[in-house]
């Protein structure tokens, strides 16, 4: 593994001897990761490599079979740690965006506010409004889930974490459920989230996106971390021959050109990446 | 021209639709013959005055009719909120992760899903004969809300457990994920929900509730406490004339068709947003 990444920080999470099994399904093979403060850090690999289900040990969404993992200094598998306490500081945004339906917008994002960190009726709606505006959507306050366009939601997902003031934000293949033409909204949310400073762990497919964000890439294979380092490594000039046949599936496989980042060839590999099946990847966030 | 294509000389074969109109003919022209025969045959005079005797109508409606209509009403309401609160309990139960708790939860369902619901209200009814002293407050309603409320829970107890197992296991992930305890995820986020999606099914609920209350005569009400059926059925017997169980049935539609209407009302919209 490389450790070229950049450490700007304190530790915000980390990882060690990381191991999960479905049953006799051994998903997670020793994981070891460290994700300091303000850093984006990005995780790619091919389908059933055990992306989500690192990320979502994290956040203990699943239980680690082995391993420890500490979030800000807290071994958050301690049967003794306030998980919720720790969740609150951490914002999660799924594949499938699971707003709450039966609530407008504005209360997706103050239901928590309110309930869980008691914060006021008045002070909950503005910190929702702020953060609506920032993803672009003040005026879909009142609306309802169902009526928003995939973009839409994701990105009142974005908000309603982001309402929490989390410390870290955890992304599951965020664009992987959009249309094509939606996408571009919501990685623009996430560059922003990244250039003001968020600490981000992002599971992701898109490979223009981790090129240009994040400051650190892993690739992940089998279950373990095959790679890792900066993207110009490990996107650019991969040195395991795993990560270069992945790359080269997900990336037009006709069209060998790893240098390109403009739109156009993002969409490309998107549709390329979809014509192969491959199912879509979390993005990593660098922590701040 | 349905034959035009088989070469077979088949004058005969009616082709299918052809058919199918014949048989459609058919069977107008036998109800037709039916309803003549019976309009022909019947005597509408001695059914009027079994049925519908204009003067034992009016008695019925003027004398306990609202009381009765009043009390079947009450009977239900009462019960359903009881069932309501007592089922949601025993869904949350059934699906704990606590196994006592579900093996309590599911004795209790299969208990009483299991029972003829008379033979729930004739126990009741012998209670206060075997615990002597015991009272049942707001008699008789009490009496009659907790019987029928305990055979309402386990039905709606079904019913709730599956609505909150409709709802996707993203909704909790992303609830517990904003740092929101189980609890508080489920009071927030799951149950109403569940709620949204067995509104249909409970409303049906509600129906066979109207009719099962009919059943509480057993419990041995005073005369106050009659409900429609009791009523009508009484007064029917004393003028031997069902003119009055006609009208109480009525008024169990009068309840009844309305809430099917929202029923399918509801299960179309739902059907839609799907
Ligand atoms: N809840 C679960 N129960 C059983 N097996 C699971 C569960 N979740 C994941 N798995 C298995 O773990 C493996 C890794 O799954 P995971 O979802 O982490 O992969 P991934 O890298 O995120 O893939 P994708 O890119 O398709 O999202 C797969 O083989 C999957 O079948
Ligand atoms: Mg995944």
């Amino acid at each position: 593994m490389s450790s070229s990444a950049t450490h700007r920080g304190a530790a915000v999470v980390e990882v060690t001897d990381l191991h999960k099994s479905f049953g006799s399904n051994h998903v997670l093979r020793g994981l070891d990761a460290t994700i300091r403060q303000g850093e984006v850090v990005c995780v790619i690999g091919p389908s059933g490599s055990g992306k989500s289900t690192f990320l979502r040990c994290i956040n203990l969404l699943e239980q680690p079979t082995s391993g420890s993992i500490k979030v800000g200094g807290e071994e958050v598998t301690d049967p003794d740690c306030d998980i919720d306490a720790i969740r609150r500081n951490m914002g999660m945004v799924f594949q499938q965006f699971n707003l709450f339906p039966h609530l407008s917008v504005l209360d997706n994002c103050t239901v928590a506010q309110t309930t869980v960190l008691k914060r006021g009726k008045e002070e909950a709606e503005t910190k929702a409004r702020d953060n609506l505006e920032k993803v672009g959507l003040s005026d879909k306050a009142d609306a309802y889930p169902a009526q928003l366009s995939g973009g839409q939601q994701q990105r009142v997902a974005i908000a309603r974490a982001l309402s929490m003031d989390p410390k870290l934000m955890l992304f599951d293949e965020p664009t992987s459920a959009l249309d094509p033409e939606l996408v571009g909204d919501v990685l623009s949310v996430m560059r922003r989230l990244a250039t003001e400073g968020m600490t981000m762990f992002v599971v992701t497919h898109e490979m223009a996106f981790a090129r240009e964000v994040a400051d650190r890439v892993i690739f992940m294979d089998g279950g373990s971390i095959v790679e890792e380092g900066v993207p110009s490594q490990v996107i650019g000039s991969p040195t395991e021959e795993r990560t270069r046949v992945f790359l080269q599936r997900v990336l037009d496989p006709t069209h060998v050109d790893p240098g390109a980042e403009d739109e156009a060839h993002a969409e490309r590999h998107r549709a390329a990446a979809a014509a192969a099946g491959s199912t879509p990847g979390v993005p990593l966030d660098p922590q701040r | 021209m349905s034959t035009a294509i088989t070469d077979a000389p088949a004058k005969k074969k009616l082709s299918p639709r052809r058919r199918a109109q014949r048989i459609r003919w058919t069977q107008y022209a036998l109800l037709v013959a039916f309803v003549i025969a019976f309009a022909l045959g019947a005597d509408w005079g001695q059914i009027q005055s079994v049925f519908f005797r204009s003067d034992l109508v009016k008695a019925t409606l003027t004398e306990g009719l609202p009381n009765a209509f009043k009390n079947t009403l009450v009977y239900t309401a009462g019960a359903f909120v009881l069932g309501l609160l007592l089922g949601t309990v025993l869904a949350l139960m059934r699906l704990s992760s606590v196994g006592p708790y579900r093996w309590i939860s599911t004795a209790w369902i299969e208990f009483f899903r299991g029972l003829p619901a008379i033979v729930v209200f004739i126990a009741f009814s012998l209670l206060p004969l075997a615990f002597e002293g015991l009272v049942i407050p707001y008699d008789p309603y009490g009496t009659v809300w907790v019987a029928l409320g305990l055979v309402a829970s386990a039905y709606m107890a079904e019913t709730i457990r599956a609505g909150i197992q409709a709802v996707p296991p993203g909704q909790i992930e992303a609830a517990r994920s904003l740092g929101m305890p189980a609890g508080v995820a489920t009071r927030k986020i799951i149950l109403p929900q569940a709620f949204r999606i067995i509104t249909p099914p409970l409303t049906n609920e509600v129906i066979l509730l109207v009719k099962d209350s009919s059943l509480v005569y057993v419990l041995g009400l005073s005369a106050a406490g009659y409900e429609l059926t009791k009523y009508g059925r009484d007064l029917a017997s004393s003028n031997a004339n069902l003119t009055p169980l006609v009208v109480a049935g009525f008024c169990y539609l009068v309840i009844t068709l309305p809430l099917s209407y929202v029923v399918r009302r509801m299960e179309a919209r739902q059907k839609k947003e799907r």
